[in-house]
Parts: structure tokens; C-alpha cells; sequence
């Protein structure tokens, strides 16, 4: 069973922003919602590094583990959902969220907020897949239809890679072979609980997000070899 | 644990991509979106939007939308960006007529299924919400709606009273690198059947002095290789080259070279750009200096005796001349001049020397200056003197701004030449009048006179001077009356207060765009003022060149929204109008009002011989894109497959007619393979001999070549003369006959019609236009030997005595001031270097990228970096409006963003806002529901005067300003 993964290469992220437009042209996303961002540390310094950021589809998934209503699922393939008809729009899987995912197509206390809204990894959600209805709440449901998300098949420098993890790995694993080793796999550690990512990312002051210094976290180890969704177009 | 409402679609998530994609084209699975396109939240997207809906029309797409049957066919179309010139494929999902998905075009040797946020949302085209609808007239200051048919019978007739009144010099043909081939050919075409050479487009204010500095060293003005050819670089040199932001699918190719041959980057900007932030080495140096700091780098090149000696003995020409101009910028000079420590760049020349081949890149920032052209062939000079130019990885990759900017340059949309670049001499009219098939003499009764026929045009970047200057001071009849933007922004040229000020001062204002564009606001004009609305390049097929030279096909991928009219199927109808649509399109079939476009292309297939667009037959054009997963992913070059050998896109110059399948050439002037298979060598076009010095190549030539050595152009006479006549078959040798006459020995590689003189000098490896020496001296410009001078405005005034400008002098029919601009010191008042650029968001005057929310929302506040050290002595602070004030007192009102970005001193605003003058918001001025969601203010309200003194080239890199808190 293919375990789907995205993995951004902050060697290769321009902060071109194709990633978010991809998503929205796909999903038709409105105004004000953005399942997908671009985040810039050190922006205009050297050192500057920008990374692609949406919901990782974490193992543990920390926004599944506060749902007060159990509105989240994760599948067979690792993909993390949500059934919008649940969803009482509280906001706790916005707090516990390490990557800022979780969105709310409105402001205001006490669950005015509206559905929550995130990534789906381009599959949808408990509706039958490809319905009208999937669509409208949700968005495209491209796996079910045998493509990967489109923010990384649209990538304009394959920096942000999506699919079974193994194949995302031998892809990246290339590059670290052939540049030497970097900063790496943003986000890694932190999404799939390798040990010394973990503990690197707590060392180096917590979320992506803060920037406040250090090099990125370790991308820990890196899966083996196995089978899966292809993914090999990805690679240049 | 929740599960799917009912079991997933069995196998649906397993298959592989191949088989689920052809099982989805086959079934009709893909989800039908229809309803939501009805339904999406664009509108409800807060309050930008709120006066996106469209005042009591509906657009054709949703016209149909009510009744979309499940599971309608979807069918794939493929086309190309029309963004930047990168030319990324984009595959279009159809249903029903209505463009309701984008997916990667994985096949595409060039972009490989990438693309940037910008050729991500191309699908946004599809919902057309701030499109211009229909034609527009302004009638006392009311946009009104009219007709096509009254619009095109008023504008006409207007247009032919100023031509009665004032001669065809008097009307302004503006033209577009976002036009296909096809359009860019047939406009050219068009302005010459109207009578005046007064026909210009973006190219004169984006690559121009790349285009003529370029050509002017080696032959051609065109990037040498391709993007795919830098993943073999061992050394990428960026000058005044934002790619990540500007041609982002290019850092694929790019990191790539990085990440495999541990190639370095070195990037030289005086802004930390996103590609500095990829690079291994970043020089800041002081906008305007690039001489300075590639004859600074060349100076340790010399110095340590790291230059190709054995290269530039048998393929360069007047290196020693540049070797005496590089003896004086010593360390210590250049550091003074430009800022950059002698130590960085002497380990800067190391590394270029010592991997090699390595590129050079440059795009607006060395090209936007009034010494631009010597600028362009300075970089050219480094990479002779490396043995760089005609290696694969190594080459001047100069990246082309626009998707068709090459083309549209290529087939002569330019004051200063017919399609070719054959110039506008009576030769040049001849030829063309040959394969346009009518006479020469009445192409010349069109025109005011034989002078103004054969004299170069206003180039765009002074149309408003041509409108203001005084009759006396022009070398035409009349200044300009009328004035046609035929796809062009206004705010990407400088003095936008001069400009508003020409606009009111016409007796005719014309805008032919799918967006209204900022011209539609900018003026106060009352009446005599129109919109007329034109498809985009999704809604028509053609070609369009990519910067790498290929040429690619966009099929047509929905029909034209709302009123919109294809750009060829309006030429057509003012040419109806005018009187000559007979002349425009005698070879060329015409359904109804629409030229056809492959005919189009065969007719520029006929003529195009001194670049080689004459192999590129639509037939072979099509099958490339149909074959694109067959190419190579690097050499560009297809293995197997219907078009085994050739390189994608048949990229320029593509030889002979298309029947002798000339493979293109990927690489330019690389003598390491024979000319029938793209190799090539540098154009003999200066002659054979200068001083007694030989300009042709010694010991070097293309693999293959019966001629072990130089050699000039190929003619009829050189032919006869070696015997090689007798290859020319019967039919060949008539036509050659009948162009020459009593003289078929003139008759050359780029007037002989049948193709024929190419074709025999292939057959025995000669390149057609010669064999000759790239030369360092253009002995024809105003600085033969690139030197620096000191911008017009420049803070540094103790170097002006050094390093003057020129003198004042009148070129291009106008008065153009240098000395009298540079002489006025505004130093003290204005201290800030002020330069521009774009932003990957957006692109050129920004309408259309303005108008697409995807888009819009990324960037929504027009802006200014200010480095901390002059925020803090201003009392700026971080996000703050402040007023930037331009050298000549144009002003714009813009959020500080204070940053290290740019250096201390020097100030930078992105150029694609508009739509905001002067601290006034013009929103309202727009048509109703034509506004872009961001409007902004233009950067160039606040640029200055200063033009190149070869092309007229704008001067927009370096200017000065002063900024106070507003």
C-alpha cells in the first residue's frame, strides 16, 4: 500500500507561487482561503529560503487527535480528510495544526468561523468520489482518478514533490547524493515523527513557521525502496 | 472511524497514471464542473470583487452552461503559455465548449508539465470575468457600447482623414509580442500596405539592444542555446536576470545544472533577487555599470592569461582592441565605478575560467539603459574571450521577455525593418514584394515618399515624443495623430505625465486588447477614443516562438468570449476598410473575415531566408507537438518517432524549404556538427576584410564543410565559382534566374525564393551565411569598443567628467537629448537610484494578470523596497505609504517595504500596477466590470527620460528619485 507524502525541497523552491494558483485553478478555491502557501525566511538576505506549505497528511495526525467531534479520517493511503458535514468549525485542529493548514472561509468567535477547509492531497472527501457533491465541498478528486495532486505535477522546479513516499523519496535522495546534503526536506520531521527530526525541530525553537534560525529540520531517514503510484514524471 | 458514503470506485485509486488518464479520456470519468464554474465562490471573495459582476451580460462560455449532459466528452487541447518565452505546453480539459481543466503537459521537452503561478491559472481565461466585452466608444467621456461593424466604419474613416490630411506617417501601428507569428507577420504587413514604417512593439523597450548588440557581434540577436542546454553548463553567469521571477520554468534547467554538475551560479543584480537567493556567488553592484564590472572581470581574465587564446585566434575578431579598454579598469577603478571589490571579482573570473563551458544569462537589467547596446556586447565579449559562444553549455542565453517576443521581432513588428530583418532598403521591399506578389511600385505609392519608406519609424518607446515635438524638428511631414495600442500597456514605458499628455493631444486614441488595459484610463479624453475587444491566444491557433528560437502550435482551445475578435480577423477588416485587404491576403485563404492561419505560415515559410523560418511548414510545427514526449529532455533532439533528428520546434534557423527536413538548430554558430544537421558557424554580415585584417573565420569551420576555412555569404557567383551550380535543379535555377535577371550572381541565400542556393550549400556543409569571425568592434556604432558611461540621472556626479554621455543628436525622425539631461545636477534633491522589475505574479502592464483573482490575490498592493539605512534617515517606516518622486517630478503613491533587498541608496518598484495616477485612483474611469481586481500605481509615472543611442532603448534600470513619508 502506497503511503502518500509531500516533500518540499527547499533547495529548489523559488517562491514562484505556482503551487497555490495550481490549487486554486483546480479546486476553484475562493478568494481568502489558501490550502496551499508559500513561506519566505530571511526574505531579501542571504540565507533566504522559501518553502511550499499545506496540510503534510501528518502520521499522527495532531488535528485528528483535538477534532472535539471526530470529523477527521485518514486513509488507507495515509491522506488525512474531514467530513465538512461534521465540522463544527471550532478551530482546535487550526491551533494543533504545526503547519497552519487548517481555514475558515470566516472570521469571528464562537463557530462562526464556517467549515473548516484544507488540503485533500487533490482527493476529496467522504462523498462518492468524483460526485458533483465531493467536488463542491471538497474539491477535485484527482487520486480517484489516478493523478497526484496538482500543486506538485504543476511545480516549477519539481521542489515540491507529491506522492507514495517511497517513490518521493528515491527522487529526493538523488539530488542529496548528487549536491551533497542540505536543508533539506522541510517539515519532514516534524509531519513523520522520525526521532532525530523530531527532536531537531524542537531544538531549533519549534514550528517552520517561527524561522527564527538554525538550519532546517533533518529530513530524517529515508524510506527504502518499494512499490507504488509512479512518480518518476516528477523527477528531473 | 469514518469511511467514504459508499465504496470507493474500485481500482480507481490503484491504477497508474498512464492507464487511469487514458481510462479517463475514454470514459468520460473526469468529474463534471460545470455547476460549480456556475457556482464558485469567485465572486463572494471578498470586497475586490464585488464589482467583478458583469452589468447585465452573460458570457458566452456560461450562456451554454445550463445543460451540460454527465459525462460529456472531454477532450485535450494542447497550447502554450502565453505568459513569458519560456513556452511551457499547457493542456486545456474542454467540455462542451467550456475550458474546464488545466493539467501539466508532462511531454513538453521544455517545461516538462511546470509551470509558474502565472501559466498555473491560465485556465482563468475560461471565466473571462474583467474581460473588455465589446467594442467601446467614448462619447463625452461615457464609454458606450457599439458595434463592430460601426466601430471599425469610424475608426476608419478617421483614421483615412488623417492619412488625407497629414500622410500615413501620421498614424501609429503599435503591435505585440502577444501576438502568433502568424498576426506579428501579417501586422507588418499590414502597417506596409498602410504606408509608414511607424510600426514598433515590445521588443524595442524589452530586448532591442540585446537584438542589435548581439547580431551586431555574431550575426543573430537571439539567445544562442536553449534552456534545456544549460543543464550542461558548468558555470551560470546571471547578469541583470531575475529568472526565478521573471522565466521561473527556466531554474528548472538551471538547479538542475546545479544540483548534477555542481555547476555554480553567480548572480550579479544590484537587488538580492530570489535567483541571487539560489545563487553561490552574488555581486551587488550599482545599476548602470555593467561594463565597468564585466570589463572589471575580463581585466583578471587577461591578467592571469585564463582567455581561449587558440578560440579567439580562429573565431574572434578585434580582441586586442578590447584588451586596451580593459587595461583601464584596474581593481581599484572598478570598485571605484561600480561598488564590487576587485578580490570578489577576481575569484568571479576563476570560476568562470576555470569551468567551462559555462553561460551567460541577462534579461532587463542590463538591457534598459541608455547604453544598453554597449551593455549586451560587453557580455558577449566575456564569453568570447572564454571560448564560450557555440559550444552546447556555454553560450549568451539571453531570455526573451514575452511568450512571442522573439517572433514578433523575427518577423519584423519594428520600425527599423520588414519581416527578417531585412531591413527597410529598397532591396529589402523588393524581396518582400516578391513573396507578397505585388508590385514594388505600389507598395511605394502607399508610403509618403521613397525617403520615408527606407528610413526607420518613431520606435514606440518615443511615440509621444512624436506626437509633442514640434513639426519642425521631426524628419517626418506631420507628428503623430493617430495612435493604435494593438495589444500593449502603456505603464511599462517611461514619462507616463508625457504620455497622458500625447494621448489627450491626439485627434485619435485607439486600444485593441482583450483588457482594456491602462490607456482605456490614463487620458482624459472626451471622444474620438475606442476599445475594441481582441481574443486571447487560447481563443485562436498559430505559432509562436519560444526565447530557445523553437516553434511551437497552439491549437485553438475555446472560441472567442463575449464579442472578441481574433487579432487576424481584424486586420482584416480595417485592410477591408483601407482598401487593400486584396493585397494582405492574396495567398492566404479567408473564411468569412478570418485569414487562414496556416496559410500564414506558408506565406512567411516563402519569404523568411536570412533566418531560416523557412523549414518550419505548420505540417512539421504540428507534428512536434503531437510528438512531444519523443525529444530529448536535454539535447531537445527527438530519438525515433516521426521526427527522428529533429530538435523541438525546428528552432531557428531551420533551412531550405521544408521538404528538405532541416532539423533546426538547438545551438547557435557550433561548428562540432554539420550545418544539415544544425550545425552553423558566425554569419559573415561585416564584410570579408576591415583595415586589412581578414573578418573571417581562420581554421574553423562546421563538420563536414567542403571549405576547410572562412568563407563570406553564400551568393549565386560563390556557387558558380565553385562549381556547385550545377547541383541546382531546373526549377530552382529559373527562379534564381528570374530574381536576378542579367545579375544572378547577386542573387543570394536570402533572396533566392526557391530555396535552392541553401539547399546546395548544405549538400557540401557550407553554412549559408557565411563563415566568419564573431567581432568585439561594432565599428558602426556609436562606441564601437563598449565602454561605460554614467547613467543620464546618476548620483555619482565626480565620475560624469570621466565617463560622460553623449553628445545631443537627432535619430529615429526625433531630437533625442543625452549631454542636456546628464549636465542638470538633481543629485542633492533626488538621491535615491530608482530601478525596476517584475514580479512573478504578474506580467508586463499586468491587465490580464490584474484581472485574475488566482493571481490578484498574491499581490495586492503596488510597493517600493527601501533599504532600512534610508527608511531610517527618511523616517520611513515598514509598510508605510510614502511618495516616490521621479527625477522629473512624476509622483507615485506606494506602501514602503523596507528591506535588504536593495542595497543602501538605490530604491525598487515592481512595473506591472496601473490603474492609479499620481496618488488618484482611476478605477471608476474603467468600463463597468472591465476593471482589474488590483489596480495600483504605474512605476513608470515616476521613471525619467533617456533612450539607447543605437535602438531607443528606455532607460528604466537607473533614474533617480527622493521618498518622503506621504
Amino acid at each position: 500500500m502506497a503511503r502518500m507524502k509531500f516533500l518540499c525541497d527547499a533547495e529548489r523552491c523559488i517562491e514562484c507561487n505556482a503551487c497555490v494558483t495550481a490549487c486554486k485553478n483546480e479546486n476553484e478555491v475562493p478568494w481568502g482561503i489558501n490550502r496551499r502557501r508559500v513561506v519566505t525566511i530571511n526574505d531579501g538576505k542571504p540565507g533566504e529560503r522559501t518553502i511550499s506549505v499545506a496540510c503534510m497528511h501528518c502520521s499522527d495526525a495532531p488535528c485528528k487527535a483535538v477534532c472535539p467531534v471526530d470529523c477527521f479520517y485518514q486513509t488507507d493511503e495515509g491522506v488525512v480528510l474531514h467530513n465538512k458535514d461534521l465540522c463544527i468549525g471550532c478551530g482546535y485542529c487550526f491551533y494543533a495544526c504545526p503547519f497552519g493548514a487548517p481555514q475558515y472561509p470566516q472570521a469571528g468567535n464562537f463557530g462562526s468561523r464556517g467549515k473548516m477547509d484544507k488540503c485533500t492531497f487533490c482527493s476529496g472527501g467522504p462523498e462518492i468520489d468524483n460526485s458533483d457533491a465531493e467536488f463542491k465541498k471538497y474539491g477535485r478528486n484527482r487520486l480517484a482518478e489516478g493523478k497526484l495532486p496538482l500543486c506538485a505535477e504543476m511545480c516549477s522546479t519539481k521542489a515540491l514533490l507529491a506522492g507514495d513516499a517511497d517513490m518521493v523519496s528515491a527522487i529526493y535522495r538523488e539530488r542529496v547524493v548528487a549536491r551533497g546534503f542540505g536543508s533539506g526536506a522541510w517539515g519532514w520531521g516534524t509531519a513523520y515523527q522520525t526521532r532525530s527530526g523530531q527532536e531537531r525541530d524542537r531544538s531549533a525553537g519549534g514550528g517552520m513557521f517561527q524561522g527564527t534560525g538554525g538550519p532546517g529540520p533533518n529530513p530524517g531517514a529515508i524510506p527504502g525502496a518499494g512499490g507504488g503510484m509512479p512518480t518518476q514524471k516528477q523527477g528531473l | 472511524m469514518l469511511i467514504k458514503k459508499s465504496p470507493a470506485t474500485s481500482g480507481g485509486r490503484h491504477l497508474s497514471r498512464t492507464l487511469a488518464q487514458t481510462l479517463a479520456s475514454a470514459t468520460g470519468v473526469t468529474v463534471d464542473r460545470r455547476a460549480f464554474l456556475r457556482s464558485s465562490g469567485i465572486a463572494a471573495g471578498g470586497a475586490a470583487l464585488a464589482s467583478a459582476l458583469p452589468f447585465g451580460m452573460v458570457k458566452k462560455a456560461d450562456a451554454a452552461t445550463p445543460a451540460a449532459p454527465a459525462g460529456a466528452p472531454v477532450k485535450q487541447v494542447k497550447s502554450v503559455c502565453t505568459h513569458c518565452s519560456v513556452g511551457c505546453t499547457v493542456i486545456a480539459e474542454v467540455q462542451n465548449g467550456v475550458w474546464i481543466g488545466q493539467e501539466p503537459g508532462f511531454d513538453s521537452p521544455i517545461n516538462l508539465g511546470s509551470h509558474c503561478a502565472k501559466g498555473a491559472s491560465v485556465r482563468e481565461h475560461a471565466h473571462g470575468e474583467r474581460r473588455l466585452r465589446y467594442p467601446m466608444k467614448m462619447v463625452d467621456g461615457k464609454w458606450t457600447r457599439v458595434g463592430w461593424d460601426q466601430a471599425i466604419t469610424e475608426i476608419g474613416d478617421k483614421l483615412l482623414a488623417i492619412r488625407e490630411k497629414s500622410g500615413p506617417d501620421s498614424v501609429f501601428w503599435l503591435g505585440s509580442a502577444k501576438h502568433s507569428n502568424e498576426q506579428a507577420y501579417l501586422f507588418r504587413k499590414f502597417a506596409a500596405l498602410w504606408g509608414t514604417n511607424n510600426v514598433d512593439h515590445q521588443a524595442r523597450i524589452c530586448h532591442s539592444t540585446t537584438v542589435a548588440g548581439v547580431a551586431n557581434v555574431w550575426g543573430y540577436g537571439a539567445m544562442t542555446n536553449s534552456y534545456n542546454d544549460i543543464q550542461k553548463s558548468r558555470a551560470m553567469f546571471f547578469i541583470g536576470s531575475n529568472a526565478a521571477e521573471a522565466h521561473p520554468v527556466a531554474m528548472l534547467h538551471v538547479l538542475k545544472a546545479k544540483e548534477q554538475n555542481n555547476a555554480p551560479l553567480i548572480v550579479a543584480d544590484p537587488r538580492f533577487t530570489r535567483t541571487a537567493a539560489k545563487a553561490d556567488e552574488y555581486i551587488r553592484f550599482r545599476p548602470g555599470t555593467d561594463v565597468a564590472l564585466v570589463w572589471g572581470i575580463l581585466w583578471h581574465v587577461f591578467e592571469n592569461g585564463w582567455e581561449d587564446k587558440d578560440y579567439i585566434a580562429k573565431r574572434v575578431y578585434g580582441m586586442d582592441d578590447i584588451r586596451a579598454e580593459v587595461a583601464k579598469w584596474t581593481p581599484a577603478e572598478v570598485e571605484r565605478v561600480t561598488g564590487v571589490p576587485g578580490s570578489q571579482l577576481k575569484r568571479v573570473a576563476r570560476t568562470l575560467a576555470s569551468n567551462r563551458p559555462g553561460t551567460l544569462v541577462w534579461c532587463m537589467g542590463g538591457t534598459q539603459h541608455h547604453i544598453g547596446n554597449n551593455n549586451t556586447r560587453a557580455y558577449c565579449v566575456l564569453q568570447l574571450a572564454l571560448g564560450n559562444i557555440g559550444v552546447s553549455g556555454g553560450g549568451t542565453n539571453i531570455f526573451r521577455g514575452h511568450d512571442n517576443v522573439q517572433g514578433a521581432t523575427d518577423f519584423g513588428v519594428t520600425s527599423d525593418s520588414l519581416p527578417g530583418y531585412y531591413g527597410l532598403a529598397e532591396g529589402a521591399w523588393k524581396h518582400w514584394a516578391r513573396v507578397w506578389d505585388v508590385s514594388y511600385d505600389s507598395l511605394l505609392k502607399r508610403f509618403g515618399s521613397k525617403a520615408l519608406m527606407e528610413s526607420t519609424g518613431i520606435p514606440v518607446s518615443r511615440w509621444f515624443d512624436g506626437v509633442l515635438e514640434a513639426k519642425e524638428n521631426m524628419d517626418q511631414p506631420n507628428p503623430l495623430k493617430g495612435m493604435v495600442f494593438w495589444g500593449h500597456a502603456p505603464n511599462s514605458q517611461v514619462r507616463l505625465p508625457d504620455m497622458k499628455k500625447a494621448m489627450e493631444a491626439l485627434e485619435l486614441l485607439v486600444v485593441v486588447d482583450p483588457y482594456p488595459t491602462m490607456t482605456a484610463v490614463l487620458s482624459d479624453r472626451k471622444n474620438d477614443f475606442y476599445l475594441l475587444p481582441a481574443a486571447t491566444q487560447f481563443e485562436t491557433s498559430g505559432s509562436a516562438t519560444a526565447s530557445n528560437r523553437s516553434v511551437q502550435w497552439r491549437e485553438k482551445i475555446v472560441e472567442p468570449l463575449f464579442e472578441s475578435k481574433t487579432d487576424h480577423e481584424i486586420m482584416y477588416l480595417f485592410a477591408k476598410k483601407f482598401g487593400f485587404a486584396e493585397d494582405l491576403c492574396k495567398a492566404i485563404k479567408v473564411n468569412g473575415n478570418e485569414p487562414l492561419i496556416e496559410d500564414i505560415t506558408r506565406e512567411w515559410n516563402r519569404g523568411m531566408w536570412s533566418v531560416g523560418y523557412t523549414g518550419q511548414s505548420p505540417e512539421r510545427i504540428k507534428l512536434h507537438m503531437q510528438h512531444q514526449a519523443t525529444f530529448d529532455r536535454t539535447t531537445l533532439r527527438a530519438n525515433g518517432g516521426p521526427c527522428d533528428g529533429d530538435y523541438f520546434g525546428l528552432p531557428w534557423p531551420c533551412w531550405g524549404t521544408p521538404e528538405i527536413k532541416h532539423p533546426g538548430s538547438a545551438n547557435l554558430y557550433d561548428p562540432s556538427l554539420p550545418v544539415a544537421e544544425g550545425g552553423g558557424a558566425f554569419r559573415a554580415r561585416f564584410g570579408v576584410e576591415r583595415n586589412g585584417v581578414t573578418l573571417l573565420a581562420e581554421g574553423s569551420y562546421p563538420e563536414g564543410s567542403a571549405i576547410k576555412d572562412g568563407y563570406p555569404e553564400v551568393t549565386m557567383a560563390m556557387l558558380q565559382k565553385l562549381g556547385f551550380d550545377t547541383d541546382l535543379t531546373a526549377e530552382e535555377l529559373a527562379v534564381i534566374q528570374k530574381i536576378g535577371g542579367d545579375k544572378i550572381g547577386t542573387v543570394s541565400w536570402t533572396t533566392d525564393l526557391s530555396g535552392g542556393i541553401q539547399r546546395v550549400a548544405i549538400k557540401h556543409g557550407l553554412n549559408p551565411p557565411g563563415n566568419a569571425k564573431a567581432r568585439c568592434v561594432a565599428w558602426n556604432f556609436p562606441d564601437p569598443v563598449p565602454i561605460h558611461r554614467e547613467p543620464l540621472y546618476t548620483p555619482r556626479r565626480d565620475l560624469v567628467a570621466s565617463y560622460p554621455t553623449y553628445k545631443d543628436t537627432k535619430s529615429w525622425r526625433l531630437p533625442t537629448l543625452y549631454k542636456s539631461i546628464q549636465d542638470r545636477d538633481v543629485s542633492k534633491e533626488y538621491p535615491i537610484i530608482l530601478t525596476s522589475g517584475r514580479l512573478v505574479e504578474y506580467e508586463g502592464g499586468g491587465d490580464e494578470t490584474r484581472s485574475n483573482p488566482w493571481l490578484a490575490e498574491l499581490q495586492q498592493d503596488m510597493f517600493v523596497e527601501i533599504n532600512p539605512f534610508d527608511a531610517n534617515n527618511a523616517g520611513i517606516k515598514d509598510g508605510q505609504m510614502v511618495w516616490v518622486e521621479g527625477a522629473e517630478k512624476g509622483r507615485v503613491k506606494v506602501k514602503a517595504m523596507v528591506t535588504e533587498r536593495v542595497g543602501r541608496g538605490v530604491a525598487f518598484m515592481p512595473f506591472h500596477f496601473g490603474g492609479v495616477y499620481q496618488g488618484q485612483d482611476l478605477r471608476s474611469k474603467y468600463p463597468a466590470g472591465a476593471d482589474p481586481i488590483v489596480l495600483g500605481e504605474a512605476a513608470n509615472t515616476a521613471t525619467t527620460y533617456g533612450y539607447d543611442s543605437v535602438t531607443q532603448m528606455q532607460e528604466t534600470k537607473t533614474t533617480l528619485c527622493r521618498i518622503q513619508s506621504a
